[in-house]
């Protein structure tokens, strides 16, 4: 036990010290920070006016398109197409809408609308959108339905209210925002798996390549060394895990703290009413205060407790298969894709119904990887955003843990028996029928 | 004097091959003592079990008087494998104190001793390089300090001058005299002949996992003898016959005959006093460690599997 502790110490140090471990630490926040300042930029900045020039001879949209932000906007002419076209040219406005004399609205006649530049896909959606709005309400009102009628007539969607058996209630905000937290924890578990993975897989095939694993097996059992090699990485992993976790927070309130104002004006925008705009146009500033509003619903000692369990369970399960690997790979680093394949195949698939699980929690897949050790990491994640027992059963949970548990133990073994076999023998291309026949066979 | 290792009745089988097939013997503490054989002939297996890498399918290791315990027996035994390398990123103090420290050392002890034989070694300007650094003799040295530092009781050397040059190579051998004299044990694997006569006091040869022979180095050399010998004259005879012994080999003073059976040396010596050749030395020609090597492994599997022809 001792010796595991001086290998991973080892293991530990020299990672630590290293330049790069101190720049991926503080750098990749960084980067990320970096990209959310940019999205929040980019959504508070009011994107270039688009100015649109109507032409309505047939008088249909009396005077006025209704156009909540400034975005587009709509300006009624009275010119004939000639003007409009020279008057595009000159780049007066943007595009302009030409409403022939004979359009009516029972008819099926065309509205033409034209552009100085092709318009983005964003952007065209939105003036459909927008045009087709206006013409559903003249339409409405042709039955004589007043303006307020047809306002409560749309308001109509907000007063349904949706709730879990165990009476919270959930709107869609938080619908999204566990969706989102679980999104992200899977794939940043996806992601650990991969980076720590190969990091135990890059250490064990050093030793085996500078020839150092004899030197060292001679002085402690081959498990003992993979183990500590094993914990060592999985030290750094989680102190990166955690320097990172206190960065976030830490920039999070120190942003708070620098620019209260641009919080206020996050938080101050009205939340819009989901039903209507949130499949219509990206509505980044709405989204955003509706999910600071969302995440306060989420339950984070639970989310980042199952976190740290999965990424320690699913690591220890992981990395020592990517030891077995490391350990039968010769000086060719080449001959290490091949047989990561099964490795990797189990953790995409894990993405796969990760994919399913945010969707839809409790759905028979989603039940499965979250209790299969070798998706369960991953998976689990994407029902634990949802909370318990709304997403997961308590039962479940456990019983995921548990497995879990025995899942790393099992790999453990198995890959023990591959690495002190494959870590002394050099000069033969090994297969994972070969590695089988090692995991099976008796010392 | 007490035997230091014992081995009994030893077998390792791999699926293919059997790589360690009952093997015995013991060796002496305080000697140097050789392993010798051919490319895959077992050496290696059998040095992973004598330092508790491998297990024996069967067979017993007997360690200074107990059974081996390859847990709490690893500060007996320094290991240097013919397959070794070092960290190439750490600074070398770091490296042999971890090394050390693996062994089973406190880190107050394993600095001490490091100290010692950095500077015994003359490599105390080393501490703070990396082994990326070092020459390939130069890590050679600090691989061997490595192996040495804890002065085991046990010492294994798989090849160990290989890489060196002959100063340091000396600077080594001077070492391991050194540390038989203070009462370790060396076992020496090597395919160098020349190397095993020198050093050892007592050799083993095993070929395809068997031993072939067993014995002091004088000893086996008396047992191979041919009773050739190499007689220097004043002046070449021009015909020599006798029933005594007879010409192998001529050159321009001197000869090299083989005595017949039932004869020995004064009847050679007899015949050149009466035929009033006058003798300027009289020889016994041992065959070399390397001649037997060869005549007991030649035609044997070991030299011959390599390359066969294929029949299309």
């Amino acid at each position: 036990m001792n010796k595991i502790l001086l290998v991973a110490r080892r293991e530990f140090l020299t990672r630590v010290q290293k330049k790069t471990f101190l720049l991926s630490t503080i750098g990749l926040p960084l980067i990320i920070f970096g990209f959310y300042a940019m999205i929040i930029y980019f959504s508070i900045k009011t994107t270039d006016n688009y100015k649109i020039a109507v032409a309505d001879k047939a008088n249909i949209f009396n005077g006025k398109i209704e156009s909540k932000d400034n975005e587009v906007i709509f300006e009624f002419v009275q010119s004939d197409t000639a003007t409009l076209q020279n008057n595009l040219m000159k780049n007066t406005y943007q595009a302009f809408l030409y409403v022939p004399t004979k359009f009516t609205l029972e008819g099926k006649d065309s509205l033409y609308f034209r552009s100085a530049k092709s318009v983005g896909i964003m952007t065209r959606e939105k003036i459909q959108n927008l045009i087709n709005k206006a013409l559903e309400e003249k339409r409405l009102m042709g039955f004589n339905i007043t303006k307020a009628q047809l306002d409560s007539l749309q308001k109509e969607n907000e007063y349904i209210q949706f709730s879990s058996a165990s009476g919270k209630t959930e709107n869609e905000t938080k619908v999204g925002v566990s969706y989102a937290v679980g999104m992200i924890s899977g794939f940043m578990i996806y992601i650990i798996l991969f980076i720590y993975g190969t990091m135990v897989m890059r250490g064990v095939m050093e030793e085996k390549v500078s020839r150092i694993a004899e030197v060292i097996i001679s002085s402690v059992k081959p498990f003992q060394l993979m183990m500590g090699k094993i914990f060592g990485i999985g030290a750094v992993g989680l102190i990166q895990f955690l320097i990172w976790l206190v960065l976030v927070f830490g920039i999070q309130f120190a942003v708070a703290l620098m620019f209260p104002s641009l919080v206020q004006s996050m938080q101050g925008q009205p939340i819009q009413p989901a039903g209507m705009q949130a499949a219509h146009a990206v509505q980044e500033s709405g989204a955003m205060s509706g999910a600071m509003k969302g995440l306060s619903t989420i339950n984070f000692p639970l989310i980042i407790g199952c976190f740290i369990f999965y990424f320690i369970g699913g690591y220890l399960l992981y990395s020592s298969l990517f030891a077995a690997v490391g350990s039968a790979v010769n000086e060719d680093p080449q001959d290490a894709q091949s047989l990561l394949l099964p490795i990797t195949m189990p953790i995409i698939f894990a993405i796969v119904i990760m994919m399913k699980a945010v969707n839809d929690p409790n759905s028979g897949i989603a039940v499965f990887g979250s209790l299969f050790p070798l998706t369960s990491p991953i998976v689990m994640m994407a029902r634990v955003a949802y909370g318990v027992p709304d997403g997961v059963s308590l039962f479940q949970l456990i019983l995921s843990m548990v497995l879990l548990i025995l899942g790393f133990l099992g790999t453990t073994w198995v890959a023990a028996k591959i690495y002190r076999t494959g870590i002394l023998l050099y000069g033969k291309k090994i297969t994972w029928k070969v590695m089988w026949t090692w995991a099976w066979k008796k010392n | 004097m007490s035997k230091i290792l014992e081995l009994k009745n030893l077998k390792k089988y791999y699926t293919t091959q059997k790589a360690v097939d009952d093997i015995s013997f013991s060796i002496e503490k305080g000697s140097i003592f050789g392993l010798l054989g051919p490319n895959g002939a077992g050496k290696t297996t059998l040095l992973r079990m004598i330092t508790g890498i491998f297990y024996p399918d069967q067979g017993e290791i007997i360690l200074d008087g107990k059974t081996f315990d390859p847990l709490n027996d690893i500060i007996k035994i320094g290991y240097m494998p013919e397959e070794r390398g070092l960290y190439k990123k750490m600074k070398i103090g770091d490296q042999a104190l971890y090394l050390a420290q693996l062994k089973g050392m406190s880190k107050a002890e394993a600095m001490e001793k490091i100290k010692f034989w950095f500077k015994r070694m003359e490599m105390e300007s080393w501490w703070n390089k990396k082994v990326e650094d070092l020459s390939k003799g130069m890590s050679q040295k600090l691989q061997f300090v490595i192996t040495v530092l804890h002065e085991p009781k046990l010492i294994i050397l798989d090849e160990p001058f290989s890489g060196l040059d002959p100063v340091n190579a000396n600077l080594i051998k001077d070492e391991i005299y050194g540390l038989a004299q203070r009462g370790c044990t060396v076992i020496f694997s090597t395919h160098r002949m020349e190397q095993v006569e020198e050093i050892c006091d007592h050799i083993v040869l095993v070929n395809l996992g068997k031993k072939i022979l067993d014995g002091t180095v004088a000893g086996i050399k008396q047992d191979f003898k041919e009773n050739i010998y190499s007689i220097k004259v004043h002046e070449m005879p021009s015909i020599i016959s006798n029933d005594a012994f007879y010409v192998v080999d001529q050159t321009a003073n001197l000869l090299t005959v083989k005595i017949n059976e039932g004869k020995n040396s004064n009847d050679v010596l007899k015949y050149f006093i009466q035929q009033n050749l006058t003798i300027e030395s009289f020889n016994e020609v041992l065959p070399s460690l390397n001649d037997i090597f060869i005549n007991l492994v030649e035609g044997t599997k070991a030299t011959t599997r390599a390359f066969q022809p294929i029949n299309d």
